[in-house]
């Protein structure tokens, strides 16, 4: 955990929900991070574009700077909303990928909509994890693991090859990543192995029958997508 | 000790327990009053009142768009979406489930429906408000008291 002399991970969160982001904000800062909140995607970017992440090359973090420096803040993950208005999360994770400065900065997308093939869209473009919301501390606790490292900010916990190795894994391979083993044994308790095609021709029917689900068993068990393979 | 706060904390609990028992309120307020402590006292009272004033627009919205001559549906499912989504994120379980019923009409364009649902969720808000409202106000005697919030266990459902 950081006390106030270490320096502390960044997130950038984006949510255009006030409520959403008192409260990822929050879970974030008793996580012991430091927390920006923007309300859209485009701000994001403006954001990301001002605190010197532009113009420095993928695999080259901050050179030798202070963490107290003010150009030498970066951000070491963005947890973004999918659904907003204009940019959605999903256009910011395309943007930020696409992106030779930005590209390194671990992504991780949250929705209130338990939608399989958003879910692989956004593992498949190189999203690290997909939450569901409401985000609980335990979602922001498997955060950590997925902070971008960077000169300034080792931790005594893991090493930085380690880490770097599983993200490499986790970019490469993303068609494993998500578990639909929980929403499978609710509606095809025959189907073991999650079929893409098969989850996009039946989406919309199952988008409300998901609805449904969840205004008759609010305690059941919360869907994780993750990016480990769980066969 | 003190037997006027040891009853109004049995009091504050009762009040609190009955909310989870009703449906009212879901873990996810539990979870709110977790992040709650010292450093941010007020945490869950903020988040609430943000969420009061968030939906009380979102309802006058809803009401507004439902009385246009020709509905707009995708801003109708847009506005249910915002209030169902942050009535989830504090726990505010019925809101969020009339929501749930008020999309499916949405998606069915059925402005009867819609209607009706938009009562619905109205009467579950109202009831949500004020009985969070009355909560509030049992932790604030508890604490003027010189008491602290006793943990709000979930009854088993």
């Amino acid at each position: 955990m950081g006390t106030a002399a270490e320096p502390q991970f960044h997130v950038l969160a984006v949510d255009d929900s006030l409520v959403d982001r008192k409260l990822i904000e929050r879970l974030l800062k008793i996580s012991s991070y430091q927390v920006t909140a923007v309300d859209s995607g485009s701000k994001a970017l403006e954001f990301l574009g001002s605190r010197g992440n532009n113009g420095r090359s993928s695999s080259d973090p901050v050179p030798s700077v202070s963490p107290n420096d003010h150009q030498g803040v970066e951000v070491n993950l963005i947890i973004t909303d999918y659904c907003m208005p204009g940019m959605t999360g999903y256009d910011l994770l395309k943007k930020i990928k696409e992106s030779s400065s930005l590209r390194d900065i671990p992504v991780v997308i949250m929705s209130s909509e338990n939608v399989p093939s958003r879910i692989s869209r956004c593992l498949e473009e190189g999203a690290e994890e997909f939450i569901l919301k409401p985000v609980r501390l335990s979602d922001v606790n498997k955060l950590r693991p997925h902070m971008r490292r960077t000169k300034k900010l080792k931790t005594h916990q893991q090493e930085p090859r380690e880490d770097s190795e599983r993200h490499g894994e986790i970019r490469s391979q993303p068609a494993r990543q998500h578990e639909l083993e929980i929403q499978q044994s609710q509606h095809h308790p025959s189907q073991q192995v999650p079929q893409h095609q098969q989850q996009k021709s039946s989406n919309n029917n199952k988008r409300k029958a998901i609805d449904a689900e969840e205004g008759l068993s609010p305690d059941r068990a919360r869907t994780r997508y993750s990016g480990v393979a769980t066969f | 000790m003190d037997v006027g706060l040891v009853q109004m904390q049995r009091r504050l609990a009762d009040y609190a327990n009955a909310l989870f028992k009703e449906g009212i309120l879901d873990s996810q307020y539990l979870q709110l009053q977790e992040l709650q402590d010292e450093s941010n006292p007020d945490f869950v009272v903020e988040v609430v009142s943000l969420f009061f004033t968030d939906s009380e627009k979102l309802l006058n919205d809803l009401s507004r768009d439902l009385a246009q001559p020709n509905v707009d549906f995708k801003r109708v499912d847009a506005h249910v979406h915002q209030l169902k989504g942050s009535s989830s994120s504090i726990g505010a379980e019925r809101v969020k489930n009339a929501c749930i019923v008020f999309r499916n009409f949405c998606q069915e364009k059925n402005i009867p429906g819609c209607l009706r649902c938009l009562q619905q969720i109205k009467q579950e808000f109202l009831l949500v408000k004020s009985k969070l409202e009355t909560l509030f106000k049992l932790e604030q005697q508890v604490v003027a008291a010189g008491g602290s919030i006793p943990t709000v266990q979930q009854p088993s459902l």
